[in-house]
């Protein structure tokens, strides 16, 4: 086994060595301008751009030309939110979306509703997913877009997408999903999900960071954006600037190999992570975060009361993963997502995430989950909550001097 | 973010975890902090009736590691001081000690607070104690 052992594929992922080889070539034989349009160099380049736009849109069942190339997901949220938004001014100012989205799109929404639109923050059930009923209720006439992830990054939580997707067509109002944690890993078809746009980045699916993509759908209906940049109109008009053809080959490339393993991948992805579950189960007074059912089959988000999730990261120094407790600041803030379950800070503050990837074995797993035992063992011994909940104080009924 | 080495021994090899008799007299117990703000102290004095020296500290704490450094540390420290000496433990000499960084520091206050916090129920236990012998 190498060490450190990573788990914390959800932040991001090793470039599979098949997509660095892909790329090689557009280093240094084909490195021309995509946009040059009179030479070879310009040609070749174009070339590797276009055969990893059909590789991407494959994979999303969309057409090569609903795919708009982006520096990364953050973009790409940007670009979608953004650009309807001020594209359909018009017609309504107001956007829905859920608590537990990613900053790249809550933060965006607060941007907007800076500039005088309403924005409508659903909050979510226990599992993670969102009301439909309620996105029901919220959609008013002027409501221009709802933007729901498609797979949570902290609990892994898959939405009901093509649920969503479906009242949003017949509400006539665009659906936007964050597919960073979902494409390449299952199942994602923009057609059969009525996805509108959505945002992917390459370094989520074993390719390189800081390439990214947009599908904007162009039939059914033809949604139009309003571009973030000026510049050259490359894109369609909607995304400026010299395209980063040796990313964008690697985007592909790293598509077309999810799209092949898939079936296979998920499969070990899910018996490695019930693997890993079944252990830290056996764990007393341990909690998954979020439900099992609608879940990344490679994620596990698991709360181990009494124990400080800082300390057990620290305890488990040689494997990488993330904690939902941030203890960086005088006002330690858990995780608003495991908030937004339900989940109360003291349990927040215990939580750890484990993200599997392609390269994770099951020694790695074996070892992580019997590291995980043992440091919480001992950290335990050193907890005045777990000696208080081992003497039977109930703890909610304790009054704290909190600082 | 990268942990002092003494922070790092601190957390390895914790010195002095463990409890001490809430009921005796000359224990002193302090808790401070709060689940829901991801730490909590609880550290115990025995001091020696006589001559006020503190003879034993113990703790336990739920927290980061700059946490459980800061409480182990506390625990060291309190060992042989008289109560007055102990409570002249600053927050800042623990930041001092461990390299805290910044981010780090309410830990080392949390610290200091959980001294006081120990300090006053010894006090408050044994002038109770002495009331009761006087008016015995
Ligand atoms: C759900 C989700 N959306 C967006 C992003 C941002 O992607 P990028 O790093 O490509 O900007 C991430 C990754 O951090 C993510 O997990």
């Amino acid at each position: 086994m190498k060490f450190p052992i990573y788990l914390d594929n959800h932040a991001t992922t090793a470039v599979d060595p098949r997509v660095v080889q892909a790329m090689l070539p557009y280093f240094t034989e084909f490195f021309g301008n995509a946009a040059s349009r009179n030479h070879a160099f310009g040609w070749g380049a174009e070339e590797g751009v276009e055969k990893a736009r059909k590789q991407i849109a494959d994979l999303i069942g969309a057409n090569s030309k609903e795919i708009i190339f982006t520096s990364g997901a953050t973009e790409s949220n940007n670009l979608a939110i953004k650009g309807v938004a001020q594209m359909y001014a018009e017609k309504g100012n107001h956007i829905i979306t859920a608590a537990t989205e990613h900053k790249a799109v809550l933060d965006t929404c607060k941007h907007l509703e800076k500039d005088g639109f309403r924005v409508t923050y659903l909050p979510v059930k226990g599992d993670g997913s969102v009301d439909l009923d309620m996105l029901r209720e919220a959609i008013t006439d002027k409501t221009i877009l709802v933007s729901i992830m498609y797979a949570n990054n902290e609990i892994g939580l898959i939405q009901p997408v093509a649920e969503i997707g479906k009242i949003c067509k017949e509400k006539g109002v665009l659906f936007h999903t964050d597919g960073v944690q979902a494409v390449g890993k299952i199942p994602v078809n923009v057609i059969a999900d009525n996805i509108d746009l959505m945002s992917i980045t390459a370094h989520k699916l074993y390719g390189p960071k800081g390439v990214g993509a947009l599908y904007v759908r162009r039939k059914n209906p033809r949604v139009q954006l309003t571009a973030q940049m000026d510049g050259g109109g490359h894109e369609r008009g909607m995304r400026s600037g010299t395209l980063n053809v040796p990313g964008i080959v690697g985007l592909g490339e790293a598509c077309a190999i999810a799209q092949r393993e898939m079936p296979a991948e998920m499969a070990r992805h899910r018996a490695l992570r019930d693997r890993l579950h079944a252990k830290l189960a056996t764990i007393e007074e341990s909690y998954v975060n979020g439900g099992m059912e609608h879940r990344l089959p490679h994620n596990l988000n698991m709360s181990f009361a009494y124990v400080e999730g800082e300390s057990l990261l620290m305890g488990i120094n040689d494997i990488a993963v993330s904690s939902g407790s941030a203890c960086t600041s005088a006002t330690l803030e858990p995780s608003y997502v495991l908030k937004a379950l339900g989940l109360g800070d003291d349990l927040a503050h215990t939580s750890i995430r484990f993200g599997i990837g392609r390269f994770t074995t099951e020694e790695e797993i074996d070892y992580v989950a019997n590291k995980m035992i043992e440091v919480v063992e001992k950290l335990r011994e050193l907890s005045p909550l777990w000696e208080m909940f081992k003497d039977g104080v109930d703890l909610s009924k304790v009054e704290w001097v909190a600082h | 973010m990268a942990y002092s080495d003494k922070v790092l021994d601190h957390y390895n090899h914790p010195r002095n975890v463990g409890a001490l008799d809430k009921k005796d007299p000359n224990v002193g117990t302090g808790m401070v902090g709060a689940p829901e703000c991801g730490d909590v102290m609880k550290l115990q004095i025995k001091v020696n009736p006589d001559t006020g020296v503190i003879e034993d500290a113990k703790f336990k704490t739920f927290g980061c590691g700059s946490a459980i450094a800061s409480s182990s540390l506390a625990t060291e420290w309190l060992k042989g001081k008289s109560v007055d000496q102990a409570l002249a433990i600053k927050n800042t000499d623990i930041v001092t000690e461990l390299a805290l960084p910044p981010v780090k520091i309410h830990c080392s206050v949390l610290a200091e607070d959980a001294i006081k916090a120990a300090i006053d129920d010894y006090k408050t236990k044994s002038s109770a104690t002495a009331q009761v012998g006087a008016s015995a």
